[in-house]
């Protein structure tokens, strides 16, 4: 979540979170393979623990929909996968949430929410205030993370109900759990 | 021989693409080439689209990751080709060795009217997926040429990208199960065995 010259790689001044470690743990434990994202700070933790693992392979989309699409490949395949985008991405998204749905098919994401709570920029409202909505429209089902000690089990609570009922299942990660940080390095400019 | 000057039928290309294909993979955009692939032999090693429009290459992706000891083809059309255009850009990233992809080119938008797409106005698929980093990518226009797509999609030397040049002509329809469920877990069955029936 850059934003008006913040360097979200810099970290120095603030430990990290360790929620993305037990994600990471969790997702594996799932059997998760592929992972399909478009960047955004609050998941760069995570990115790079698959990025390091010889057993995931990251795939880098142009938009947020093919991650749909190629997770569904990657069942029809026998490999288990994860979405992991911004809330604005979830719009990109929508028409293709109809294939895991119509299909039985598991879908797990990841999102990480901007337009909610603390937000500076305006522009983010739309999509951040819409994604919940827009995700239950389309049968996904819905949970949301707003504090740092509940990712790890919502996470774990998706996969589960993803995997093992065939269903599209999102866990929307709070700006509560991301947004803070963000500001005590907006403020240092 | 083709005579040059003649298009390509589409069930003629489907079925040379689809010839003797083995254990191939396939998956089939939708419209059109959804009917011509079932038309070519319903199978449940195809995986045949009656919706989510721009999935087809990025759902081949997938199933080539995951299953990278078979070839996979995706038989699809040129609106569904140019509406996840940036999935050329992925799949070149990704160098997936086992993934064909064939677009069924009329030019139009066959299940609509018959409107044009924007590769009536020149718009070269070919050269985007060769610019993107497809090395393998083709526009093909004669009989021989498809049978070396065909070829290449066995092969496992890929991406390969063919851009077919077809007659837009309008055939009836030959449909595959539209239950996505059904189409989801024969698929899966076929590839993974009885025991994906239990996960």
């Amino acid at each position: 979540m850059a934003g008006l010259g913040a360097k979200p790689e810099d970290k120095a001044s603030t430990p990290p979170p360790l929620w993305p470690d037990d994600v990471y743990r969790i997702l594996k434990d799932a059997g998760v393979r592929q992972i399909g994202m478009v960047p955004d700070a609050g998941h760069s933790r995570l990115i790079r623990a698959f990025e390091a693992d010889p057993e995931t392979r990251v795939v880098t989309l142009t938009t947020e929909e093919e991650g749909v699409a190629m997770l569904a490949g990657a069942w029809l395949g026998g490999q288990r996968g994860v979405l992991l985008l911004q809330s604005s991405g979830v719009g990109n998204c929508i028409n293709m949430l109809s294939l895991p749905s119509i299909c039985h098919m598991p879908l797990l994401m990841l999102v990480t929410m901007r337009g909610d709570w603390g937000e500076f920029n305006p522009w983010q409202i739309p999509m951040g205030q819409g994604t919940q909505a827009a995700l239950e429209a389309m049968g996904v089902i819905v949970t949301r993370a707003d504090e740092p000690h509940l990712v790890a089990q919502s996470v774990w609570g998706a996969a589960n109900l993803a995997f093992n009922t065939w269903r599209p299942a999102a866990i929307l990660i709070g700006q509560r759990v991301l947004g803070a940080k963000n500001f005590k390095e907006l403020a240092r400019k | 021989m083709t005579s040059p000057n003649a298009l390509l039928h589409r069930r003629d290309v489907v079925n040379e693409l689809l010839r003797d294909r083995g254990d191939l993979l396939v998956i089939a955009g939708l419209g059109a080439p959804n009917w011509d692939v079932s038309a070519a032999g319903d199978n449940p090693n195809n995986f045949p689209l009656w919706g989510a429009m721009g999935a087809a290459s990025m759902m081949g992706l997938g199933l080539a990751m995951a299953q990278p000891k078979r070839k996979v083809l995706v038989i699809t059309g040129d609106g569904e080709m140019l509406m996840s255009i940036g999935a050329l850009a992925t799949i070149a990233v990704e160098k997936p060795p086992n993934l064909t992809i064939a677009v069924l080119d009329n030019e139009r938008f066959g299940e609509t009217g018959m409107q044009k797409t924007h590769t009536a106005a020149g718009v070269d698929l070919a050269g985007m997926a060769l610019a993107a980093g497809i090395r393998t990518s083709r526009v093909v226009r004669t009989a021989e040429e498809v049978t070396e797509i065909r070829n290449l999609a066995h092969e496992g030397k890929g991406p390969v990208f063919a851009q077919v040049k077809i007659n837009p002509e309008a055939l009836y329809f030959v449909l595959p199960p539209a239950d996505g469920g059904i189409l989801t877990t024969r698929f899966r069955q076929s590839v993974l065995g009885d025991a994906s029936l239990y996960n």
